[in-house]
């Protein structure tokens, strides 16, 4: 029999649901998630989900956090085991007092039982097929059911639910009605049968507020939006295809005239990422904001043009939400794998600069600020999100929006001041910074040069000159030191008892590090964190380096990719360095933090 | 910021065009290809097909790859934006800046290995788009800045200076225009500007991809004789198709020619181009039956040259985009951004 549980699990448990991909299920499980959320209880959505149509198992995890921790846990309280084929692994999955859902409408095997689990079976085909008309509404909704049998045992409230059908399908009365019937249906079914509400389970509380539930592509695509972008270019490719998705969609609504029906925005579907990134350098050298999203396949290809764009200096916004690589790799997990293919893409001597977003509401700041720094450095701007922000839903503050804001063109001359000048040479570095400056073509006749990607000197002629070729790519240097002084700075988060023990990480491991730091604390361990949000690195990244005789690197991918960066570009002694890194394709958890920590720690005592 | 000052200097006596610019204001740097080499002379086409319709220089964007042809943009029109890309990728960067802004003409100037090989792809791409824009391939069977390899447009037979012959067939840009959709496609010589300045101004004119591909040997590594895009081959095997004259919208010249001999094509501006035929059989306003004409003289070792079809009616990128009439690099920034307000609106949907 299931051990009692602690009151204490209330707010604070995971339930992972297990479906087949096709199903319908994805709605289902984000219905269960928004009611948690409106009922003000911090509550963070991650998908599982096959490279695949239609078949293949998939997993939705929904963690219920009191505290409102975000990232991976690795226990689930409560398994919602829909899919024949994984049964078996999801019941071994299940934590000791934990809970099971099956379908019953069909005996399962003896063997598959645990006896440290309470399993709870619920007829779902059996209550569909007896209530609904057609195989493809019967499929659809068993998951509806499941979610009503769910809302009793963990006490959610059914006023909400109902609100959130309504919403979701105003346009569709008959289906409100249908989907608020097979609510009912799991709900009665689990409140005759069982005994409910569970140990674990939902509180309302008034934590959500001032939050959002949205995922880091639907930011970021908002973010192009109010960088005031035109024009977007991409090939399709998971996971940022829900970028350019979520970019046109808000155009659709914002961005299109009522009666003339004219966009004032142009989305090009490329022949590929070559030609995705063709077009955005294109355009930004004709003084549109325009960018591209792809992931880790599409920066290969695309490297011959950024290289092209840090030697001509054109402003361009790439979103690489990264995935599982090598090569084709595993399109529908989650890796922080592309640091160093991004910082260096191209051949000869190219460094490009890259913005590491956390969250989905960094997404939606650091996209406005890639088009700003794009067009003030005159350079490609990388932003490094990943699948696990990009694709799964994340509850963040609501964002905010500064209507004094006006976007920094960079140093554009314009036709007035053009006509007032003598002469006009583009790589001229007037001002010292290493930023020249530019025109735009059409503007005037005396802003004319020549865009090559071939050697030339500070006038923009064609050289072969040792000289006037090496000005050229020193200047691009000081460049890339006037951007180390714009990227938005790393954050360090001071331990609360002094140590020597430093911890750098950076992106979607944020979560997992905070609540790691935390329960690190309650040990006695304290580590002062610092979290990058760009390259090339600030002085504060390297002041922090200096400072700290050990530091724990945090990331997610095998070959410790940002410590090499930090190693030869921060200018950090490598045995100062030590890497914890996770790159399995599942999301970091706080739980790889501390047993990566601990280890090296053990090992140091050792030594 | 300072600049050094430099004096303009004017040309009493030259010719000047509608804008006051003489053919000098057309001009770009010096060449640098090889003395007698073809692509120099579709250049000095361009700067004549330019001046004589009184574009004003800084109203176009020159776009190319990489190859001796793409190089030539520096070469005419200095006071033009040039943007000397990639190889094989012009397109791309084409489409993006037009994209930015509508309202500029935009020339792209590619090679047969640049659109043919490394850059079929967004050839192809570019004209199912129907991007507007003037393409022109300056075409010589060969790699001529990588030494003479043979490109896909060596025809079978075909030999290298070294001796090596060429087996596999040719792919013809024309041809594959026809294919993909291009709305304008011709075909010209290097060596015949009486043909090509109507040409290009009236690819200029057009409202799309207009595609010539000039057939424009290169004297270094394959004018030789056993070369099909030789000047002596070109010359031998040279069938104008369809002769074309470029008519300004305040200038018809209708009345030269005998009715029933030519064509009236309008252009979306108002102009029109008009076309004689030369050859009974061929109909530029057809597509199948241009394909079919092409395929017929190619069997018997024929350059067609000339307006081998247009269609000015078919939408291009930004009509099937419905894009503004303002360019998008010109939007006022309250027409572009939603503001705090419109935020909250979107964000109620993600409570
Ligand atoms: C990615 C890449 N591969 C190869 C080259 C080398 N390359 C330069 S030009 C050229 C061929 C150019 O041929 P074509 O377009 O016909 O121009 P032409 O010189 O004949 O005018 C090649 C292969 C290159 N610049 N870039
Ligand atoms: S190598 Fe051939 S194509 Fe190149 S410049 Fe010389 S003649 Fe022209
Ligand atoms: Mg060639």
């Amino acid at each position: 029999m299931a051990e009692p549980q602690a009151p204490d699990r209330i707010n604070d448990f995971v339930i992972k649901l297990a479906n087949v991909n096709g199903t319908g299920s994805a709605s289902a499980n984000s219905l269960l998630m928004k009611a948690i959320f409106r009922m003000g209880v911090p509550v963070a959505g991650k998908n599982y989900f096959p490279s695949n149509i239609q078949g293949l198992p998939t997993w939705y995890e929904i963690r219920v956090s009191r505290d409102g921790y975000v990232a991976r846990a690795s226990h689930v309280d409560l398994m919602v085991a829909m899919n024949a084929e994984t049964y078996a692994q999801d019941l071994q999955e299940v934590s000791p007092g934990g809970y099971l859902i099956y379908d019953s409408t069909w005996p399962r095997s003896h063997q598959l039982q645990r006896e440290d689990i309470t399993i709870l079976g619920i007829p779902l085909s059996k209550i569909c097929n007896e209530n609904f008309d057609g195989v493809r509404a019967r499929i659809l909704m068993k998951n509806v059911v499941y979610v009503g049998a769910v809302a009793a045992l963990l006490d959610l409230d059914l006023e909400v639910i109902s609100g959130l059908l309504e919403q979701s399908f105003a346009r569709k009365p008959k289906l409100v009605e249908a989907n608020q019937q097979a609510i009912r249906m799991g709900f009665d079914y689990a409140m005759q049968h069982f005994q409910c509400p569970l140990p674990c389970r939902v509180e309302a509380m008034d934590k959500t507020a001032d939050m959002v539930m949205i995922d880091g592509n639907t930011a970021a695509g908002l973010g192009c939006v109010y960088a005031g972008a035109t024009v977007g270019a991409w090939y399709p490719i998971t996971p940022s295809t829900s970028l350019m998705d979520a970019y046109k969609s808000f155009c659709a609504r914002l961005r299109v005239d009522a009666e003339t029906g004219e966009r004032s925005y142009c989305v090009i579907q490329a022949e590929d990422e070559l030609a995705a990134i063709g077009m955005v350098l294109g355009a930004n050298w004709n003084g549109a904001r325009a960018f591209t999203p792809t992931s880790g396949p599409g920066i290969s290809l695309m490297s011959e043009f950024l290289g092209f764009g840090y030697f001509a200096e054109i402003p361009a916004v790439l979103f690489d939400v990264q995935r599982v690589g090598p090569s084709t790799g595993m399109p529908t997990r989650t890796q922080q794998c592309d640091i160093l293919s991004c910082a260096y893409a191209s051949h000869g001597d190219t460094r490009h600069v890259l913005l590491f977003p956390a969250n989905p509401e960094e997404c939606f700041y650091l996209a406005v600020e890639a088009f700003d720094l794009a067009e003030r450095l005159q350079t490609p701007v990388l932003v490094l999100s990943d699948l696990d922000i990009g694709m799964n839903d994340w509850m963040c503050p609501m964002l905010q929006w500064d209507d004094e804001y006006r976007p920094d063109r960079g140093k554009v001359l314009d036709a007035e001041t053009l006509e007032n000048m003598d002469e006009f040479w583009r790589y001229d570095d007037v001002d010292g910074d290493g930023i020249c400056w530019r025109t735009l073509p059409g503007d005037h006749p005396r802003g004319s040069y020549f865009t090559r990607g071939s050697g030339h000197n500070a006038e923009g002629r064609y050289t072969e000159d040792a000289e006037e070729y090496q000005a050229v790519v020193d200047r691009l240097l000081r460049k890339f030191d006037t951007a180390a002084g714009l990227v938005p700075a790393a954050i360090e988060t001071p331990a609360r008892s002094a140590t020597e023990l430093g911890l750098i990480s950076f992106g979607s491991c944020d979560g997992a590090i905070r609540e790691a730091l935390d329960l690190l604390e309650a040990e006695g361990i304290h580590l002062h964190y610092l979290r990058l949000r760009a390259f090339p690195f600030g002085d504060e990244v390297r002041s922090f380096l200096e400072r700290h005789e050990q530091i724990f690197v945090v990331e997610q991918n095998r070959d410790a990719q940002m410590r090499q960066l930090l190693i030869s570009e921060g200018g950090a002694r490598p045995e100062k360095l030590q890497p914890v890194l996770h790159y399995d394709g599942m999301p970091i958890g706080a739980e790889d933090v501390i047993e990566g920590i601990r280890r090296l720690l053990a090992q140091g005592e050792a030594a | 910021m300072s600049f050094m000052p430099k004096p303009r200097v004017a040309h009493p006596g030259l010719p000047r065009n509608e804008l006051g610019l003489t053919r000098r204001d057309y001009e770009g740097g010096m060449s640098t290809l090889c003395a007698g080499c073809g692509h120099d002379s579709i250049t000095a086409s361009i700067i004549q097909a330019c001046f004589e319709l009184s574009i004003a220089p800084h109203r176009v964007a020159k776009v190319s790859g990489i190859g001796c042809s793409s190089k030539t943009p520096a070469y005419f029109l200095s006071a033009s934006h040039g943007f000397n890309s990639v190889h094989g990728r012009m397109p791309a960067v084409a489409t993006g800046a037009n994209a930015a802004n509508q309202d500029l003409h935009y020339i792209g100037v590619s090679g047969d290995g640049d659109s043919l090989s490394i850059g079929l792809g967004q050839f192809c791409h570019a004209m199912r788009r129907n991007l507007n824009m003037v393409y022109i391939i300056e075409n010589n069977g060969v790699y001529g800045l990588t030494k003479g390899q043979f490109s896909a447009s060596a025809d079978v037979g075909s030999k290298a200076k070294k001796g090596e012959r060429n087996e596999q067939p040719p792919i013809d840009p024309a041809l594959t225009a026809l294919t993909m959709g291009g709305t304008f496609v011709a075909r010209s010589f290097s060596g015949d500007k009486a043909q090509l300045v109507p040409l290009i101004k009236a690819a200029m004119r057009h409202r799309g991809f207009a595609l010539i591909d000039v057939l424009s040997p290169c004297v270094t590594f394959n004018d030789h004789e056993d070369s099909t895009k030789s000047y002596a081959f070109t010359r031998q095997h040279y069938q104008p198709a369809v002769h074309t004259d470029f008519v300004a919208p305040a200038t018809e010249i209708m009345a030269e020619y005998e009715a029933g001999e030519s064509i009236k094509v309008d252009l979306h501006d108002g102009s029109h181009i008009v076309l004689r035929k030369v050859s009974p059989d061929h109909d530029p306003t057809d597509r199948a039956s241009a394909y079919a004409f092409l395929r017929k003289r190619q069997k018997a070792g024929e350059h067609v040259t000339g307006l081998l079809y247009v269609d000015g009616s078919e939408p291009d990128m930004h009509m099937l985009n419905h894009t503004v009439q303002v360019p998008l690099n010109r939007l006022e920034w309250d027409t572009l951004c939603p503001g705090s307000e419109g935020l909250g609106a979107i964000l109620a949907r993600y409570r």
